[in-house]
């Protein structure tokens, strides 16, 4: 009886079961990439908005506090957005001609809101409270990122769950002194004997803790 | 009937069975009692009907539409996200902290009577009712109708445009419409204009209706309401000579008779009552003594079930009952022989015994006079003045109803009414039969309908105007005591509705918003410049302080008529408004709809409840295959020459040669969910036997009729063998506090400590910082099956609504729900009502089953469902011995329709098809409670976390808290010497716990 197959089958029989191998380590690969990419994270994306507001100019160059328009960031689990007159406050008195600002001033005079587009976005069954991060010494930057170099406001990290649970589970790693959390600038001199010291001292719950479920979904 | 006669029918075969069954002392049905094999393999099921899950086939159409559906949702996909908008406000209001809710204090009244509430709102949408602990008729409970009025201000089917003829039409054309009208009763004085109201009473809107009547003496006004106190006011009238309101304190009564009044979880006032009767209740160590109630009634109600001592009689004996203690006690009429004798000598001597410190309390539903010997009891008893108040009406204009709708009606076949101006109320649906109000009505020229919804009455009238929502309108109205309350509106009207106050400024002529309306009255009767800052206490507060009203004085006459001749024979037909859709206002409420109601358990349905032993005697029970298939039959109705056709349901526990019946369902023009839904009542219900008919007979007629009970659904096994629920009497309690407990229950004992893990720390973490072990204590011994907390369990987590055909299919979706147990005979049976929450328990078998750690422990000790890991495994359900977890089969939760949106709660994930969901403890309240703690760097205070489901209760028969502090109160409950676990032989370790229920029968009585 004639062969039925060819020698060089062996040979594409073995490459093939080797190769099943790898293709699916890369089909793994590939799709632990795309979900931690900022294609599926909108990491750094820059989304079009009414008027193009920077931060960098109010924060850094004119020192604008976060709070004065985030106000309810150390009482609410929402940070707030500012009503238009928060910038009517300043932008009566200067820059009352720039055609920039038009958005601004129509919708104070016809009191309709400005419809912004969301940065910052988490999954609805995630429950996130800015005060309390806020309160337990965790500063604005370590999620948001640099805001006072942002010219045009994108999201810095990833806000994946895997990022989120990294700090949950060492919040030693990104704690700062309470008066430092709306510093954008402030560096640890010493986070490795600081971070655990403020831990302490602001009685934050171990990793059992703040890594069970219902600290965020429920 | 004869000894023989019982044995050759069904009931003395059930007797038969029951006799021979051992050990199984509390159930759930007759089925689980007599335990047909059928019925084995239908119970040990936890979800039985899984093989058919679509029903009936896929037609083409709904194929196609299906498919093009998938097809439309798989281009999405493929598209990234877009963008989610942000919109800040222009202004922030004043006090508005975005992602914090604020509360305001307004009222609800239904049918005459207003119960205080505190709407939450976020960012300006109302999305859960609280009681107002201040106001005198809540005490800060709720009950289900206050906590689904966020959905019926939300409901899709509401009307949203005024319609003349039919057509949409604007409020200025309905106005000007008006004009001549008006034009011509300034003429005439307005003869030929009657304006049709439910019960009025609030002050401005009868002030509003007054001035026209003024100005108009040719006009009329009525009010009509189906489920009403005719024969209460009649009563009163009775005995003391005018109308009068009667509020009891139960707190102060030490022995309670009711005739037929199931004053717990009905009529004005009862949320406070069941708070103040079960104030006498709670069990305690250390307690001696507890108040003792004594009831006859036909059909078991929720107070029922909490009887001490609980006489089941057809409507009519009652009468017979009320005469003889009237009798004996010496407060009039003359005592007739009566064959309980026995019953009413023991109910009379403990009344004597305890003068001024009794109360006698009649039902709604009972004639006037039972009503007037009560009053002529109570004031014999020295009752009047300490355990019960006499004041004027809370109604605004009180009136015998009944007759001011003859009137009504005789005055429109006479030809004399031009102008039908009505305020709310269906009349074509819910007028006495006799009355034929959809024939009158089309007799009137111009006709005006205003309501919420454009239902049966709003169709046969020339102008109909969308109603306001009391969320939505300014006006005001009193309690059961007459305690005042303004009522704020939470959001503008949804749909540019007009409250009766508004259509009633039109017709004075001043055209009025709604605010300045109730303003004015208020403002005019007091210190004009003081009044700023009393307005705004008024509203902050929700009550006007001091405005109950007065006790009045006089006495009652208890000169009561001789009794009527005994009416011919039949079944005694009852007419109850419906427990969850009241008269059937509440039709189309979803939440309303698919509540199991107290006793019956039946939801999306009404009913004929009949006895066990009448059904077996009139031949209309269901056989054994068809019951266990949750089906019942047909039974035609013959009464007054007509006929109606009924799912018969037979209920343990109620009087012989009656029947009961509740009207409200059987809509047409409710809206999507209350049309074709149940049977429509009304049309057998005259005026001249509006509670109840004499004569009725019944007839089987062999049609199967599919019924969803959930009264067999999650079941934790056999009550009795299981030890389910614990009762005892107040002697049995005395002699042995711990009586409720099992070797399981004795943390000491080697049985209760049997683990192969050991056991885990809940008091500090890794940290040294102090946690929480959240638990919780159930008395239901005080609980009263009132759905309180079931309804708002739903509301304040975002439960679906599944419909009838899932329900029968056992896929409700109630977080709770409220077991309820039976035990002795069927004919007059103990109740017993359990609540049962998820248990998270520390040692929890849906934990270790689950393929993805969706349900996981936290470290507080909750059993954390987390839906976004879910794959839908329903391991974790199969595992669980309460039977608490619920799966959502279908898309359950309506993600499209927009008016639903705005009243979820934004704290709660609304969930997909797929996941498991259970009860979280309120987890979202822990957690904000818990954030506020932290903030202020101290420990959780007690009390500060509330579950939804504790708030509503109005007898607070739940307690949450911390059980690592010693001295919170569900800490101090745990160590109550009857504090159980249930299936603590599973050694699952569950926080949520017991007591044991303490009655307290008449040591006297005890032969019977």
């Amino acid at each position: 009886m004639a062969q039925i197959f060819h020698r060089s089958a062996n040979t594409v029989a073995r490459v093939s079961i080797f190769g099943a191998v790898f293709f699916i380590g890369f089909v793994l690969w590939f799709i632990g990439g795309i979900v931690r990419a900022p294609y599926a994270t909108n990491q750094g994306v820059v989304r079009v908005q009414p008027v193009p507001f920077s931060h960098q100019h109010h924060v850094a160059g004119l020192g604008i506090d976060c709070r004065y328009c985030h106000t309810s960031v150390e009482t609410s689990n929402f940070a707030g957005i500012p009503p238009t007159s928060t910038c009517m406050n300043c932008h009566a008195q200067i820059w009352t001609n720039a055609s920039m600002l038009a958005p601004v001033r129509q919708s104070y005079a016809s009191n309709t809101p400005l419809v912004w587009s969301r940065v910052h976005r988490l999954a609805d069954f995630v429950h996130f409270n800015h005060s309390i991060h806020v309160n337990k010494g965790i500063g604005c930057v370590s999620c948001h990122g640099r805001v006072d170099k942002m010219a045009l406001m994108s999201q810095a990290e990833p806000l994946t769950m895997e990022w989120c649970i990294s700090c949950h589970r060492h919040p030693e790693e990104n704690i700062r002194p309470r008066n430092q959390v709306f510093n954008m600038a402030w560096e640890a001199p010493d986070q490795k004997t600081l971070g655990p010291r403020l831990v302490k001292q602001y009685r934050v719950k171990d990793a059992m803790s703040l890594t069970s479920c219902d600290t965020c979904h429920y | 009937m004869s000894r023989n006669e019982e044995e050759d029918s069904g009931f003395g075969a059930l007797r038969d069975k029951i006799s021979r069954t051992r050990g199984r002392d509390y159930w759930r049905s007759l089925e689980e009692l007599s335990r047909t094999d059928s019925f084995e393999e239908f119970f040990i099921q936890e979800f039985p009907r899984q093989a058919q899950p679509l029903g009936e086939g896929v037609d083409r159409r709904d194929f196609v539409k299906l498919m093009g559906a998938s097809v439309a949702f798989a281009g999405l996909t493929a598209c990234n996200r877009p963008a989610e908008k942000i919109i800040p406000y222009v202004r922030t209001p004043e006090g508005v902290v975005p992602g914090q809710p604020l509360f305001f204090a307004s009222a609800m009244p239904l049918a005459g009577v207003a119960t205080g509430v505190l709407v939450e709102s976020h960012m300006g949408r109302p999305t859960k009712i609280e009681g107002n602990p201040d106001h005198p008729s809540s005490l800060g409970a709720t009950d289900p109708f206050m906590q689904a009025a966020v959905l019926s201000l939300y409901d899709p089917d509401r009307s949203q445009t005024v319609r003349h003829l039919g057509e949409i039409s604007t409020w200025s054309e309905f106005i000007a419409a008006m004009q001549p009208v008006l034009r011509d009763a300034q003429a005439n004085g307005g003869a030929g204009i009657r304006i049709l109201t439910q019960t009025v009473n609030s002050p401005t809107l009868g002030a509003q209706i007054q001035q026209f009547l003024t100005a108009h003496p040719g006009a009329r006004w009525h009010q009509w309401e189906p489920a009403g106190r005719d024969n209460a006011r009649e009563g009163g009238r009775l005995a003391f000579g005018a109308y009068v309101n009667t509020v009891y304190h139960f707190d102060k009564a030490n022995v309670v008779l009711s005739l037929d009044a199931n004053f717990l979880n009905c009529g004005p006032g009862n949320l406070r009552y069941a708070r103040d009767f079960m104030s006498r209740r709670r069990v305690r160590k250390g307690t001696t003594s507890m108040n003792r109630l004594y009831l006859v009634e036909s059909a078991p109600s929720s107070t029922g079930s909490v009887a001490d001592h609980r006489l089941p009689l057809k409507p009519s004996a009652v009468e017979a009952v009320a005469r003889a203690v009237a009798a004996g006690l010496g407060a009039g009429g003359a005592a007739a022989p009566s064959e309980h004798a026995a019953w009413v000598a023991a109910v009379l001597r403990d009344l004597q015994a305890n003068r001024g410190a009794s109360i006698v309390v009649a039902g709604d539903e009972q004639p006037p006079v039972v009503h007037q010997l009560a009053h002529a009891m109570n004031q014999t008893l020295g009752n009047i003045g300490t355990t019960v108040t006499i004041t004027d009406p809370v109604e605004v204009a009180p009136a015998n109803q009944l007759a001011s709708l003859r009137q009504l009606i005789a005055d429109i076949r006479g030809g004399s009414v031009r102008h039908l101006i009505m305020l709310g109320g269906n009349p074509v649906f819910d007028a006495p039969a006799d009355f034929e109000f959809r024939s009158a009505l089309t007799l009137v020229p111009v006709r005006v309908h205003l309501s919420s919804h454009y239902d049966e009455t709003s169709e046969l009238s020339h102008w109909h105007i969308p109603e306001t929502h009391f969320l939505e309108n300014w006006s005001d109205a009193r309690g059961h005591d007459g305690t005042v309350s303004i009522i704020q509106p939470l959001i503008a009207p949804l749909y540019n509705g007009r409250s009766a106050h508004e259509v009633l400024a039109v017709l004075n002529g001043i055209d009025l918003p709604g605010y300045d309306i109730v303003r004015k009255n208020w403002q005019g009767q007091g210190d004009a410049a003081a009044f700023e800052v009393v307005w705004r206490k008024w509203l902050n507060d929700g009550i006007i302080a001091g405005s109950a009203l007065p006790a009045r004085a006089g006495s009652a006459n208890g000169n009561a008529a001789p009794p009527a001749p005994a009416a011919a024979g039949g079944i005694e037909l009852q007419f109850r408004s419906d427990p969850t859709i009241f008269d059937g206002r509440f039709a189309n409420i979803g939440w309303l709809q698919e509540l199991p109601k107290p006793i019956t358990k039946i939801t999306w349905d009404n009913a004929l409840l009949v006895s066990p032993r009448t059904a077996a005697r009139l031949n209309i029970a269901p056989e054994d295959e068809l019951v266990n298939e949750r089906t019942t039959i047909l039974v035609r109705i013959h009464y007054h020459g007509r006929q109606l056709e009924l799912p018969v349901w037979i209920v343990p526990g109620h009087a012989d040669d009656a029947a009961t019946v509740h009207y409200g369902y059987g809509r047409s023009r409710s809206g999507r969910l209350g049309d074709h839904t149940g049977f429509n009542v009304y049309p057998i219900r005259f005026s001249d036997g509006m509670h109840v008919g004499h004569g009725a007979t019944l007839v089987r007629t062999g049609t199967a009729y599919k019924i969803a009970c959930t009264q067999e659904h999650q079941s934790l096994g056999e009550g009795g063998d299981r030890g389910i629920i614990r009762p005892t009497t107040l002697a049995g309690f005395l002699g042995n506090p711990e009586f409720a407990l099992t070797k399981f229950d004795r943390p000491e004992s080697a049985e209760a400590n049997e683990s192969m893990v050991p056991a885990w720390s809940y008091t500090a973490d890794s940290n040294g910082n102090p946690l929480n072990a959240w638990g919780m204590v159930i008395d239901p011994g005080t609980c009263i099956g009132c759905n309180g907390c079931v309804i708002a369990c739903q509301s304040e987590n975002n439960i679906a609504v599944v419909g009838k055909d899932q329900v029968w299919r056992q896929r409700e979706m109630h977080w709770l729900r409220i077991d309820r147990y039976y035990s002795g005979s069927p004919e007059n049976p103990q109740i017993y009502n359990q609540p049962i929450p998820c248990m998270q328990c520390e040692n929890a078998p849906c934990e270790p089953v689950c393929p993805v750690e969706a349900t996981v422990h936290s470290a507080e000790g909750l059993n954390d469902m987390t839906y976004n890991r879910c794959v839908g495994t329903r391991y974790c359900s199969n595992n669980c011995p309460y039977k608490v977890r619920r799966f959502n089969f279908y898309q359950y939760s309506d993600y499209f329709t927009p008016s639903l949106k705005p009243m979820r709660n934004p704290d709660v994930t609304v969930r997909t098809r797929g996941v498991m969901e259970k009860c979280t403890y309120c987890v979202q309240r822990i957690n904000a409670a818990k954030i506020t703690a932290e903030r202020e760097d101290r420990p959780v205070r007690d009390g500060e976390i509330v579950t939804a489901c504790q708030q509503a209760c109005p007898t607070e028969a739940i307690t949450f808290g911390n059980i690592n502090d010693p001295t919170s109160r569900v800490a101090q409950l745990k160590k109550q010497p009857h504090n159980y676990a249930l299936l603590a032989e599973l050694n699952t370790r569950p926080r949520t716990t017991y007591l044991g229920v303490v009655r307290n029968p008449n040591p006297e009585m005890k032969a019977e």
